[in-house]
């Protein structure tokens, strides 16, 4: 696929994929999103900067990815008094509360130049502020001092109602009555069944983008592996592809495979995890304990092989932290072979489990024209004939030598999503095998030079979740000018909502966790 | 369900029992120190206060087969009004600080607070700002703290065990 603008060509860009930007006039923004939209090109993240100090200037940003390749796009804003910029949302859906967000954070405004009488009026109600800080202050600007603190003074929430005979709603969160994160549902049925869920999110907000931009180079890969947890080694290894590229930094090949390792690790360990939940959100305890005693090996060879259970600090600027030995790697392989046979088992059992599969089949559909139209990427994406994969169609270092599969289903229901997960942990294993089989010996650290200023990098990297992005732009003297974090949760969690239609409130536990979204790296 | 009972007996019974001091407790141990001091079961109810989910996937491990909580009558319960003592993980963000606080006096007296991990105990890499108020204490009190990040399994166990032997 070709994607060129005629009027401002794209620059190549710092990123370890293929990737390219431009900086738009705001007809060519436009243009540019409805070109992008005619070739099908994923919309993957919106963010905005306050560059005022720099070039007088708001800016806003928009990635994408066509199959080749990775597209930034940028519109700088000269109105700072009043700074807006076309809204994408009509375009890219899942856009829609990215804008929220970036004027909660910057007080930057999405606007529709022509709207269509039945088109409806732009969201304002905030996202990530919820009367934790004063409306007119908005955080991520450089202006504004990130440390200072406000008194919260919490705002109703003006959720959208639904009206008729019977109508209920239910509202639940943002505590929620087991070890989950916290989000507000807020369900209108009838009955038993669901006619609308609306989500209100950006309750675990911690202004991480404004915290890095406290860091330095050196040291914010922290930060990043904390974004969401449960994608730690993508992320940190994001935010280091980014750092690494605009640093033009030498990492060793052993570092490299090692951190697909981690990676394939961190993949692994959470379809397990959510493989396990599946089961016993279906009332099949049995799949809970079971799974969750294989994850529980895993996360113990982690300790052999990587020092840690979870990974947030294994993946540093320059390589990892921690060298493998041979007595883990053997370790390892024969782990590999207990996995592969014991996952094999399971799936037997729970495919011919007529309970579970009753429970799995048509529950929270998502066919592939709604996830095409809403632009749902990564795991849930994949489940619905989305067929996107960073390590299949951008592989970067060491991806290009591994040939990965790309796994897909057509369903969309939490049965394809069982199936797609499944599928994953099997792959993981053939690329985990291949990993240590083939690693290279060597150092495992290279030197990171210090970044000049103002330099800007992507980070792609495909967690277990779907890809997520570190956009890097640098400051003077191995500072962080800008670092903006995203999760492909924000592009799932609306989907969510449209895969609880019609199904029954009980149902809708098994159908979350199908989806097993981050709040947190969401929330940002 | 012969292939699920051959699966049952094939792996048997995994809870592990291990040596027995405040340091490294076994769920034996908690157990027995909870008999001790409660005269019956503790029920925990975690709250996440604006975590990163790192801790949460830790707390998820003790009820596995391994550490088999919940076997051992310490159990996770759904509402702050069935619980003993609130396991509270994260910075607590702005947007949780009310929550926090509601879920809080929700617990009935007489009640333990735990902050788990690096940020709940001191804030860690997320620290104080205009969307963090930092470690639990600077919310609810707190009376004892698990440092990591996230904790081991085991050092959940661990501080669970010190904050009710206090």
């Amino acid at each position: 696929m070709n994607f060129d603008l005629v009027e401002s060509p794209l620059q190549p860009l710092h990123s370890n994929v293929a990737c390219r930007f431009a900086s738009l006039s705001v007809v060519q923004w436009q243009r540019a999103m409805e070109a992008l939209r005619a070739v099908d090109a994923a919309f993957l993240s919106l963010w905005g900067s306050d560059d005022r100090d720099r070039d007088g200037c708001f800016s806003i940003q928009a990635a994408f990815l066509l199959s080749d390749e990775a597209v930034v796009l940028q519109h700088k804003i000269a109105d700072v008094a009043a700074p807006t910029y076309p809204s994408i949302a009509q375009l890219y859906p899942a856009a829609a509360r990215m804008e929220r967000a970036v004027y909660d954070l910057l007080g930057i405004a999405s606007v529709t130049d022509d709207p269509q009488p039945d088109q409806h009026e732009q969201d304002q109600r905030g996202w990530l502020r919820h009367g934790g800080w004063p409306e007119a202050v908005y955080p991520l600007r450089r202006d504004v001092d990130g440390a200072q603190e406000y008194p919260v003074d919490s705002e109703p929430y003006a959720f959208v109602p639904v009206e008729g005979n019977g109508v209920h709603e239910i509202a639940v969160g943002p505590v929620h009555a087991g070890t989950i994160e916290p989000g507000h549902f807020r369900f209108s049925v009838v009955g038993e069944r669901v006619l609308r869920l609306e989500e209100r999110l950006g309750y675990t907000h911690k202004g991480v983008a404004k915290r890095f931009e406290s860091l330095s180079q050196s040291e914010a890969h922290r930060l990043a592996a904390r974004i969401s947890g449960d994608s730690a080694v993508a992320f940190s290894w994001a935010y280091c592809a980014a750092l690494e590229a605009v640093t033009a930094t030498a990492v060793p090949a052993r570092a490299t495979s090692l951190r697909a390792l981690a990676l394939e690790h961190e993949r692994m360990a959470n379809h397990l995890s959510d493989l396990g939940a599946l089961g016993n959100d279906a009332g099949f305890a049995f799949g809970l304990t079971h799974f969750s005693r294989l994850k529980e090996d895993l996360l113990r060879a982690n300790v052999e092989a990587f020092a840690a259970r979870y990974l947030l600090d294994y993946v540093v600027p320059g390589g990892i932290a921690v060298d493998l030995s041979d007595a883990a790697r053997s370790l390892l392989a024969a782990q590999y072979l207990t996995l592969e046979r014991e996952v094999a088992s399971l799936r037997a059992i729970y495919d011919e489990h007529g309970g579970l599969q009753d429970r799995f089949r048509d529950s929270g559909r998502v066919t592939p024209d709604l996830a095409a139209q809403l632009g749902v990427i990564g795991l849930v994406g994949r489940a619905s004939g989305v067929e996107r994969d960073l390590r299949v169609d951008h592989p970067w270092s060491p991806y290009d030598m591994l040939s990965t599969q790309l796994v897909t289903e057509n369903s969309g229901d939490v049965a394809a999503r069982v199936e797609v997960r499944f599928d994953e942990i099997f792959e993981s294993l053939r690329l985990c095998q291949t990993l240590i089989e083939e690693l290279p010996d060597g150092p495992i650290r290279g030197a990171v030079p210090v970044a000049e200023a103002n330099r800007f990098a992507v980070g792609l990297i495909e967690a277990w979740r779907g890809p997520v992005m570190i956009a890097l732009e640098t400051g003077a003297d191995g500072a962080i000018r800008r670092c903006h974090a995203h999760d492909p949760s924000w592009q799932n969690w609306p989907a969510l909502e449209y895969a609880i239609i019609d199904n029954i409130v009980p149902d809708f536990p098994l159908i979350n966790k199908s989806f097993n979204l981050s709040y947190s790296g969401q929330d940002g | 369900m012969l292939k699920i009972l051959s699966r049952m007996i094939h792996t048997g019974l995994l809870t592990e029992p291990q040596a027995t001091s405040v340091e490294n407790p076994t769920v034996d141990a908690l157990q027995h120190e909870l008999w001790r001091t409660l005269g019956r079961a503790l029920c925990l109810r975690h709250v996440d206060a604006g975590s990163c989910n790192g801790c949460e996937l830790e707390i998820n491990a003790l009820n596995n087969p391994y550490y088999n909580l919940e076997g051992k009558g310490i159990k996770f319960v759904a509402s702050p009004r069935h619980a003993d003592l609130l396991l509270v993980t994260g910075p607590v963000s702005v947007n949780m600080e009310e929550a926090l606080r509601r879920t809080y006096d929700a617990v009935p007296e007489p009640k333990l607070v735990v902050a788990l991990g690096d940020c709940g105990a001191c804030g860690g890499v997320f620290g104080r700002s205009y969307a963090s108020r930092g470690a639990i204490a600077n919310v609810i009190p707190v009376d004892h703290t698990i440092a990591g990040c996230p904790p081991a399994p085991a050092a959940i166990l661990a501080g669970i065990l010190q904050a009710i032997s206090r």
